[in-house]
């Protein structure tokens, strides 16, 4: 199919879900209620590193309106396995101690115990009552203390993977692992220019506004059934089967509206305690977290310690790269640096490459996804480091890259060949742009960019859909809509039924209602759920060119489906008119479609950014900021617009805002939103869009995931814009007034 | 120890009475008293905005306000913004301008959002953004949310023209 033969994709329908959305009607997870329901509290350590030598609830346990304390001598003793928690396998002993610490707490915020009472406030009291004996250890908090020799373990039992083998040497590494490609010794030898830089960025969060939340009833029937807000209901069903030590069957997972994710709410922290304090209640309970919880329990994103460097020949081609990774995982080993390395250089074609990878425990939170995470920690570095090269050799930033794009055939360090990618469009769409050559009008103002890569991933998605008599269709899936997903799903079935997209009714189901559905997260909702939705269309256009060719009397083969008009010869039928006769051909016609899709597309993204720096307080202001990013095929254009202007401006945040202030003790003293500072509205301009459509040929309408890859190039394009306004290579992220203003400062002297 | 006490309110244009803790927020008395869940907690210190509801057409973010504080007052939430079937401008606005992703924020958005247009019809860029600073979005950067709010500015005032 080509662009202009869609009907229904690429065009604007209202979202079906909007209406619930803009009154007050969509239930999300903390607005469950039910009969009898109790509330929960998590108690949590106030130390960053402690061995638990005793704990005792009895006091808890007297305080009326109580009805149960659990801690981790509660769960079910298995035997060590691997699980896999949505994105990536990790030890049961390590999801389990996340979720309610054994022996030792890792991180201030780590939860111990946990009540149950007739109230949120009756709870919270008796958790304060709890007592626990610690004795406090030394805490390590950022990747290179803890990878010093004598640096406080955290892990007696982790053991450093190195090169995919086993060193049996006990240390806060768990892995180091490489990408090589080429000879870069050779690469660096043929460079006539070079650029090496040490790059630092502090741990954020996804900050999302819903605090997670869980409600569980353990049923007298033995079956657990889950209400919460998550991006993936059936990890929460595996992941809580797992730990409760049940099968998947006996969990049913409910996912109610969620209040945002990016990553973040994927990892499991309270269901499994929900349904632990129901086991010993008979009741419903329900936990909330509060936002202090959110950002000190939850799981942020990594901090890293980076060094970038890059040669090129005069004539502007980059002959090697090699980048150091240290990514801080918090409390247990997975801090997404693999996705780092297969990012750093992802966006050049770059024939000699070394990427070595390390994936460092510390005592701060369990870190976890945050949109294309680990990619822009590493494009920050070495998007800074090619714009100083591009200087060097007095090349144009875009010029640059354009020079040294990756395109198809191009091989990434890590392994992939590249298929048809949109690279060279992105930076093409950049440079064309008016933005790229507008007056910056001011003094103190300078323009930066940068580009940036995800390769979003398909995993499995299952859809059914029944024909209704009225013509219009029920379409059930299992991935939960964090931003306007029923509906970029629905389009893509309405496109094969040749009918409205407000003729397709999505609804996403709990875990007994659909097939196996990953989570909404690697850009892969529209991708793989809208593919497994154009699977079950086509199962109905199918089943119902039986039926007109029945009524018909003709051979099946010979009808056709056009844009919702059923045809055999001179014979014709609209959709809705054969919708009507099925109870007479047969019966219903329900649709299904099962995928695991291997044809997923990664996404570029580029960015121009405006800023002007104060020389006086060192405050940077976003003047202007132009987003572009390869959609593949946009199936729902303001959907996609809304992920780049989203993405663009978390990760205008994380350029300069954001940051979790820790003290020595390891304790994150800005655990509010007033004092951890996301952008307002006010901190911002408009963000302009520029969606650029380099096909998929993956997909059957060409699309690429959008979630995740405009996120990636803001830091390094506000540190590029930074330099030219102010004269400074930021060498750190966040870059606060304070650090730039250090930075002014250290050049004066 | 938890005597509760009795408030009279008027909660979208009906009166309205709950018995409370004194120690119960109103965000926690429209949720889990009332029903009233289109009131959103997002933080609980008044830094998100997700609770925001109009108290006698001021706006206040309800974590922030004692139950018993609403004794006597009208309060509008968002479960009262649409007269009767028909949305409001703001809400259709939001709608076609897809101002919306996750939309926990959304709520909080519109109350606020309303009693800047019942007092400023005309409000520029500047001021929308300004007005609204008080309330967080993580999914849109905003931009959605601003021209959404424009352009319910101006179809109202087409309206009343």
């Amino acid at each position: 199919m080509k662009t202009q033969e869609y009907t229904v994709v690429g065009t604007r329908p209202i979202r079906h879900d909007g209406v619930d959305k803009v009154t007050g009607r969509a239930l999300y997870g903390a607005d469950f209620q039910m009969a009898g329901l109790l509330y929960g509290h998590i108690l949590r350590s106030p130390h960053a590193h402690a061995r638990i030598r005793r704990i005792d609830t009895s006091k808890a346990e007297q305080l009326p309106g109580v009805k149960a304390v659990v801690t981790a001598g509660d769960f079910p003793e298995v035997p060590e396995r691997m699980v896999d928690l949505g994105e990536g396998d990790t030890p049961l002993s390590y999801a389990r101690g996340n979720v309610l610490a054994k022996g030792k707490v890792l991180y201030k915020g780590h939860a111990i115990a946990a009540v149950a009472a007739t109230s949120v406030h009756v709870a919270e009291e008796a958790a304060g009552l709890i007592e626990v004996d610690y004795e406090v250890l030394p805490c390590v908090l950022t990747a290179p203390e803890a990878m010093q020799d004598g640096a406080a373990i955290l892990h007696d039992d982790l053991k450093t993977k190195e090169f995919g083998e086993q060193t049996g040497r006990v240390s806060n590494v768990a892995e180091h692992f490489r990408y090589a490609m080429g000879d870069i010794e050779a690469g660096f030898a043929q460079a006539e220019v070079m650029v090496e830089r040490e790059f630092n960025t502090a741990t954020v969060h996804q900050g999302y506004i819903e605090p997670h939340n869980a409600t569980a009833l353990w049923n007298n029937d033995g079956r657990i059934l889950v209400w919460c807000s998550t991006q993936g209901s059936f990890s929460v069903r595996d992941v809580t089967a797992c730990l409760l030590d049940v099968p998947v069957s006996r969990v049913r997972v409910t996912p109610m509206e969620i209040g945002g994710g990016f990553g973040g709410k994927i990892p499991v922290y309270l269901e499994p305690v929900a349904a632990l304090l129901s086991k010993k209640t008979g009741k419903p309970v329900k936990i909330v977290m509060s936002r202090k919880d959110v950002f000190e329990g939850s799981g942020p994103t990594p901090g890293s310690h980076m060094k970038v460097k890059i040669g090129a020949r005069k004539d502007g081609r980059i002959t090697a790269a090699q980048a150091y990774l240290a990514y801080e995982a918090g409390a247990y080993p997975g801090a997404m640096v693999a996705p780092g390395a297969m990012c750093v250089f992802a966006a050049y074609d770059i024939a000699n490459v070394v990427i070595d990878g390390f994936d460092v425990v510390v005592n701060k939170p369990s870190t976890a996804a945050y949109r294309a995470p680990g990619a822009t920690n590493a494009a920050f570095a070495a998007e800074s480091v090619v714009d100083e090269i591009a200087e060097k050799l007095g090349i144009d930033p875009l010029d640059f890259r354009l020079k040294n794009a990756a395109k198809e055939g191009t091989r990434r360090a890590d392994g992939p060949k590249y298929r048809r990618i949109g690279c060279v469009e992105v930076i093409e769409a950049m440079k064309n742009h008016p933005h790229y050559t507008a007056p910056l009008g001011g003094p103190h103002r300078g323009r930066g960019v940068a580009i940036g890569f995800w390769f979003n991933v398909g995993l499995p998605s299952s859809c059914t859909i029944s024909v209704s008599a009225d013509g219009t269709v029920n379409l059930v899936e299992g991935s939960t809509d964090i931003g306007g997903t029923r509906t970029s799903i629905a389009m893509q079935a309405a496109e094969v039924l040749g009918i409205p997209a407000e003729d397709v009714h999505p609804t996403v189901v709990d875990t007994d209602s659909v097939g196996f559905t990953a989570v909404t997260g690697g850009s892969r909702t529209t991708f793989a759920t809208g593919w497994a939705a154009y699977e079950a269309a086509q199962d109905v256009v199918r089943q119902m060119k039986e039926r007109a060719a029945k009524i018909w009397e003709t051979e099946a083969a010979s009808v056709a489906l056009d844009r919702g008009v059923f045809q055999s010869g001179d014979k014709r039928m609209t959709f809705q008119e054969l919708a009507a006769k099925l109870d007479q051909t047969g019966g219903p016609v329900v649709g299904r479609g099962a995928v695991n899709p291997r044809g997923v597309g990664g996404s570029f993204s580029g960015c121009i950014a405006d800023v002007e720096v104060d020389p006086e307080t060192g405050k940077v202001t976003i003047l202007r900021f132009t987003s572009v990013q390869d959609a593949g095929k946009a199936i729902h254009p303001s959907y996609v617009e809304g992920q780049m202007q989203g993405g663009s401006v978390q990760g205008i945040g994380w350029a300069l805002n954001e940051e979790y202030f820790m003290n020595d003790a390891g304790s994150m003293t800005n655990s509010s939103l007033l004092d951890y500072r996301m952008p307002t509205a006010l901190d911002l301009p408009m963000i302009d869009t520029v969606i650029v459509e380099v096909p998929n040929p993956g997909h059957p309408f060409g699309a690429r995931g959008v979630g995740e890859a405009n996120i990636v190039p803001p830091p390094g394009a506000i540190a590029n814009a930074i330099y030219r306004a102010a004269g400074v290579r930021m060498n750190r992220l966040p870059m606060n007034p304070p650090a730039i203003m250090q930075a002014i400062w250290s050049q004066r002297d | 120890m938890h005597t509760k006490v009795r408030v009279q309110t008027t909660i979208n244009g009906e009166p309205q009475e709950f018995l409370c803790e004194p120690r119960q927020s109103l965000l926690e008395c429209l949720r889990d008293l009332l029903g009233l869940t289109g009131t959103k907690e997002g933080c609980n210190d008044g830094n998100c905005g997700a609770c925001t509801v109009l108290m006698d057409d001021r706006v206040v973010t309800s974590c922030l306000v004692l139950g018993v504080e609403a004794q006597g007052c009208q309060i509008t939430t968002i479960e009262g913004i649409a007269r009767g079937s028909e949305l409001h401008p703001l809400q259709r606005s939001f709608l076609e301008n897809a101002a919306l992703q996750c939309g926990i924020c959304t709520p909080g958005f519109i109350v606020a959002a309303k009693a800047l247009l019942d007092q400023q019809p005309n409000p520029s860029e500047d001021e929308i953004r300004l007005w609204l600073a008080n309330n967080l979005c993580r999914c849109t950067g905003y931009d959605k949310i601003i021209r959404a709010v424009k352009q319910a500015a101006e179809q109202m005032q087409e309206v009343n023209a």
